[in-house]
């Protein structure tokens, strides 16, 4: 048989563009997922030899050499965990809850940039996206606090839902003027803006949305001092107090990869994601041979080991004070500063 | 946000505990049955019918003003006294540093005693104690139920005639024996070799 | 036709029940409250203590003064020292004793180590249910070292039965003070590295400020006592009060707060941690030379070399029946625990001179005086032992045979203490730990009370919790300061 009978050359030509293609997305996928969970791994162990350096204590030392090989001993420990699933839970919406939050965070890691020609899915609606799905984890905090049949579980779902609908408002306000600023939200294009500007990174003329995004980032992640779904010493865990084995294992990997999606959001909407400011560049010329991907990443290990600092030092919020500080601080000032940005803006284009 | 002072030095002894004992006396004269003093402390042994005006006058009385009930229990005199059951308070005064002891007798034929919660609020779980030990009724009080022992436990642990290892037998409290049922019910699924 | 169901039955709302505890993070130990929500507020709160009751107080009915000590520091194990002191300050009133001066001072300095180490744990506790996890960790470094002090005196760090009625166990060495000069020296410090990480952090004060408020007043009518009350601005401390050990003898502030809430019981604790601090170095610069325990031959066990036999020693001596006084009762042939003593009944018994101990049971047990102490007697011939046994009993002999029936009734029975009752109540980092003894006038107390501040503080958890959050529950929790061992007991 020919193919060249039943299909014109340029047909073929096309398929077999469309599979390399698809072979180089699936390559971009391995890697992605397999670097992404390997640092899951590492920011456990990393934050817990940082808080036990903070706290005058090792961390862990035992598994490896200096404790290293401890994420895999507990890997390997949750995975043969027995499963224990409540007598009275919601079996099905039991099962899937963690898939959901699972899921949902890794889609993320598609659209971000993690060096100039490195991303899997270059889309116009970046920025969009990550909000969006961000959005759909909450389904699976909320419905695991509610399928687990257990009053600890609901309340922390239902506080969780309600934090992170609250702080996501504050967040997406925080980011509008990073994207009137570049103008996109395609987030290559967005890094791309703050290499030609004159600062070089958003957090410099942006540094009223910078840290509210910092503060809504950390409430978004549950981490302390905002994490009240799982706020351990009233909440027992939290949303995830009746899971076990690799269920919990699911949310745990879901919650760090969250966090590194938004360390990286971070990174790419205010520090500039895999670029260096040009003044930078200008003091240490020979640094343009670096990388990009190396800038990326250490901004990112930057951003956890403030989680990680924060979490060292400060007690917890209570859930109504929290919740004030997201509606009557945050996004008040949050929208102030689009109005500011705009303002801005305009007078600049009236001036030049 | 309250700035913390810092106070230093001894305060100014009160009123003689003998006097407190003669001031009782000379207001209520029919109830004092004996004033007894032992190491420096001073004890009124009261009737029980007017005990709560006595220890209201007592908390009340601005010269006196015990408004610390330091402790509040019974003692079980079996068969060594009269009167079988003495409830105790102890009572102190943070104004002027005086303390007393008053002693309530309470017959075993009518073992009851009205409350003192409505003088001072803390005595609530002592006299809730005292219930749950001596199986002294406290009249008035707003939520009188066992409180250190199970709700279905039998009998008075602190009464003399009840015997230091519990009663023997098959008067066991139910919440053990369905503890116990439940544990060799759960037994086949412990592992062993 | 359809009937529409009302509204209001449709939407039925409840408050939502939570059991929190036993088994609870927060809860410290077993303390079981159940909370009435709605939606995050508290509508009702209701304890439930007991889960950690072990009858302590029938237990000490059937014990000797002696005895019942160590059951003290299995109350509030986190501050035993101050639980034991309590108690046997309480006891020293019955008996009518002193301790000697030197164990006034000891008593004092191990007593205000323990506050300190109380507050740390209750700080750290109290941090960690707020959320603030390094001071969790910083407390314990401190509560350790003093536990190291604790386990340098008297080898153990826990349950300690450090001070004895009568004094303290032993005397406290030069490396022991050397060691607490240093930790005195640094622990200023340290406190200032706790309050940098919460004492102005706006989440602390916002967690803290205004939660739990109880006026004065109505403290004092709750019962509250210790730090719990000093919070809302009663100076009532015992230690003040009522003074006992050597703190008649030392300088030191009551910190006190204004607002009674809880910040200011936090702030009353850091302070009085600095006031033990205060306290411990008068103490070690007054501390005087001289004996530990009290010389009070009826109450408190003489010192190992005043007693008997010293001129005699034990293994020269040797027991001898006399049979034309033994009546053959076999009252020492029951009690030998060598069962070296044989005979039949209603004929003289005699002793396995091989077998015999020396312990001299059967000298106390005799009723009829028909054991004799034979000075030298040991490995003798049972001719030379009756001859031994006829010469006359030397007066020294005599008195030592006195003290030795005195010292076995002492060590088996305990004390008799006269009849009476005392209330004493001492200032634990908890509040005020009264003990409430009722002598019969024999070696058992006939009734022993114990008002451990824990207990009260528990009662007062509903009235400090109404209208506040489920955050605060905890917050609550850990200000009061309960330890459930102690609340149960």
């Amino acid at each position: 048989m020919n193919m060249a009978n039943v299909i014109s050359p340029t047909t073929v030509d096309a398929l077999i563009k469309f599979g390399i293609d698809v072979a180089i997305i699936l390559l971009k996928i391995v890697i992605v997922l397999a670097v992404g969970l390997l640092h899951v791994a590492y920011a456990t162990y990393f934050e817990r030899k940082v808080i036990g350096h903070m706290q005058v204590r090792l961390g862990p030392m035992r598994v490896g050499p200096h404790g290293l090989l401890q994420p895999f001993a507990d890997g390997i420990k949750l995975f043969f965990k027995e499963d224990i699933i409540p007598a009275q839970a919601d079996k099905v919406v039991f099962y899937i809850a963690p898939i959901i939050f699972m899921a949902a965070a890794m889609v993320n890691l598609s659209v971000i940039p993690f060096d100039a020609n490195f991303v899997i899915a270059d889309i116009n609606v970046g920025l969009l996206f990550i909000f969006a799905m961000a959005g759909v984890g909450v389904y699976g905090i909320f419905i695991s606090g509610w399928a687990s049949n257990s009053k600890y579980a609901f309340m922390g779902g239902l506080r969780s839902s309600a934090q992170v609908i609250s702080y996501e408002i504050a967040m997406g306000l925080s980011l509008v003027g990073v994207m009137m600023m570049a103008g996109s939200l395609n987030l290559s294009d967005i890094i791309r803006a703050q290499g030609e500007s004159i600062f070089g990174m958003y957090a410099i003329p942006q540094f009223i949305g910078f840290i509210v995004f910092v503060i809504a980032a950390v409430a978004e992640t549950n981490r302390t001092p905002f994490d009240l779904p799982e706020a351990e010493s009233e909440l027992v865990a939290g949303y995830f107090t009746e899971y076990s084995s690799f269920r919990f294992a699911l949310f745990f990997l879901g919650e760090y990869i969250a966090m590194i999606l938004m360390a990286s959001l971070c990174t790419i909407c205010f520090l500039g994601g895999w670029t260096l400011p040009w003044y930078v560049l200008k003091i240490f010329p020979f640094l343009s041979y670096v990388p990009g991907v190396v800038w990326f990443v250490l901004k990112v290990y930057a951003f956890f080991f403030f989680y990680y600092w924060i979490r060292a030092t400060v007690p917890r919020y209570r859930y109504d004070q929290f919740m004030a500080i997201g509606w009557k601080i945050l996004i008040p000032v949050a929208i102030g500063n689009i109005l500011l940005t705009g303002l801005v803006k305009i007078i600049l284009k009236e001036v030049l | 946000m309250a700035v913390t002072e810092v106070v230093a030095g001894l305060y100014p002894a009160g009123i003689e505990q003998e006097k407190i004992a003669e001031m009782i006396k000379e207001k209520f004269p029919e109830q004092v049955i004996d004033v007894t003093n032992f190491r420096d402390q001073v004890a009124v042994i009261i009737k029980k019918n007017q005990s709560f005006s006595i220890l209201k006058y007592l908390h009340d009385e601005p010269t006196l003003s015990f408004d610390h009930l330091r402790d509040l229990t019974a003692v079980d005199w079996s068969n060594k006294k009269e009167v079988r059951f003495e409830v105790v308070y102890n009572l102190l005064s943070t104004k002027y540093r005086h303390i007393l002891r008053i002693k309530v007798q309470v017959p075993e034929n009518d073992v009851k005693i009205a409350s003192v919660v409505p003088i001072w609020a803390g005595a609530n779980w002592h006299e809730r104690e005292c219930f749950d030990m001596f199986g002294i009724q406290f009249t008035g009080h707003p939520d009188l139920r066992r409180i250190l022992m199970p709700e279905d436990w039998e009998g008075y642990p602190l009464r003399k005639d009840y015997p230091l290892k519990g009663y023997e037998g098959d008067k066991d409290w139910p919440g053990f024996i369905q503890v116990i049922k439940r544990s060799q019910e759960l037994k086949e699924f412990e592992w062993h070799d | 036709m359809i009937k529409m169901q009302e509204p209001e039955k449709i939407f039925e709302t409840r408050e939502l029940n939570v059991n929190m505890g036993p088994q609870h993070p927060a809860t410290h130990g077993v303390l079981r409250v159940v909370l009435d929500l709605d939606g995050e507020t508290i509508v009702r709160l209701t304890p439930y203590v007991g889960y950690l009751h072990r009858g302590i107080e029938k237990l000490g009915e059937s014990l000797s003064y002696f005895q019942a000590l160590p059951l003290t520091d299995r109350m509030d194990y986190v501050s035993a020292m101050s639980n034991n002191i309590g108690y046997c300050v309480a006891v020293e009133k019955l008996y009518g004793i002193e301790p000697p001066p030197r164990a006034k001072f000891i008593r004092t300095i191990v007593g205000e180590l323990s506050r300190i180490s109380n507050h740390l744990l209750w700080l750290a506790t109290h941090a960690l249910d707020i959320g603030a996890m390094t001071v969790f960790l910083y407390c314990f470094r401190e509560r350790e070292w003093i536990l190291e002090l604790f386990e340098m005196i008297c080898g153990a760090r826990l349950t300690v039965t450090y001070p004895r009625v009568g004094g303290v166990r032993n005397d406290i060495s030069k490396e022991f003070i050397d060691h607490l000069v240093k930790f005195l020296a640094e622990f200023p410090s340290r406190i200032l590295e706790y309050e940098t990480l919460i004492d102005q952090n706006r989440i602390w004060l916002q967690r803290t400020v205004g939660i739990g408020v109880i006026s004065a007043e109505e403290a004092i009518n709750w019962g509250m006592t210790g730090p719990t009350l000093r919070g809302s601005g009663i100076p009532y401390d015992i230690r003040k009060f009522m003074p006992y050990d050597a703190y008649d003898q030392v300088e030191f502030e009551i910190p006190i707060g204004t607002a009674g809430d809880t910040y200011d019981r936090y702030r009353c604790r850091m302070l009085e941690m600095r006031q033990s601090v205060k306290i411990i170095i008068q103490c070690l610069e007054k501390l005087p030379a001289g004996p530990v325990m009290a010389d009070a031959p009826k109450f408190v066990l003489p010192p190992k070399d005043k007693m008997l036999i010293i001129t005699h020693p034990v293994n020269e001596i040797a027991y001898f029946i006399d049979e034309k006084a033994c009546k053959g009762c076999g009252m020492c042939l029951r009690a030998c625990p060598a069962k070296a003593i044989t005979g039949e009944k209603k004929k003289p018994h005699k002793i396995d001179q091989a077998l015999c101990l020396q312990c001299a049971t059967c000298f106390v047990t005799c009723k009829f005086k028909a054991l004799k102490i034979v000075p030298g007697g040991k490995g003798q011939t049972e001719e030379k032992l009756v001859e031994l046994a006829a010469q006359p009993v030397s007066d020294e002999l005599k008195q030592a045979q006195e003290a030795l029936v005195a010292h076995f009734d002492f060590i088996k029975k305990g004390p008799k203490v006269p009849e009476g009752e005392v209330y004493v109540a001492t200032e634990v980092p908890k509040g005020e730990l009264g003990f409430y003894f009722v002598s019969d006038g024999t070696h058992k107390p006939y009734r022993m009370r114990v008002r451990s501040p824990s207990f009260i503080h528990a009662g007062c958890l509903e009235r400090l919790c109404k209208g506040h959050l489920v955050a605060d529950v905890i917050a609550n929790i850990g200000t009061i300061d309960i330890v459930l061992g102690e609340c149960d007991r």
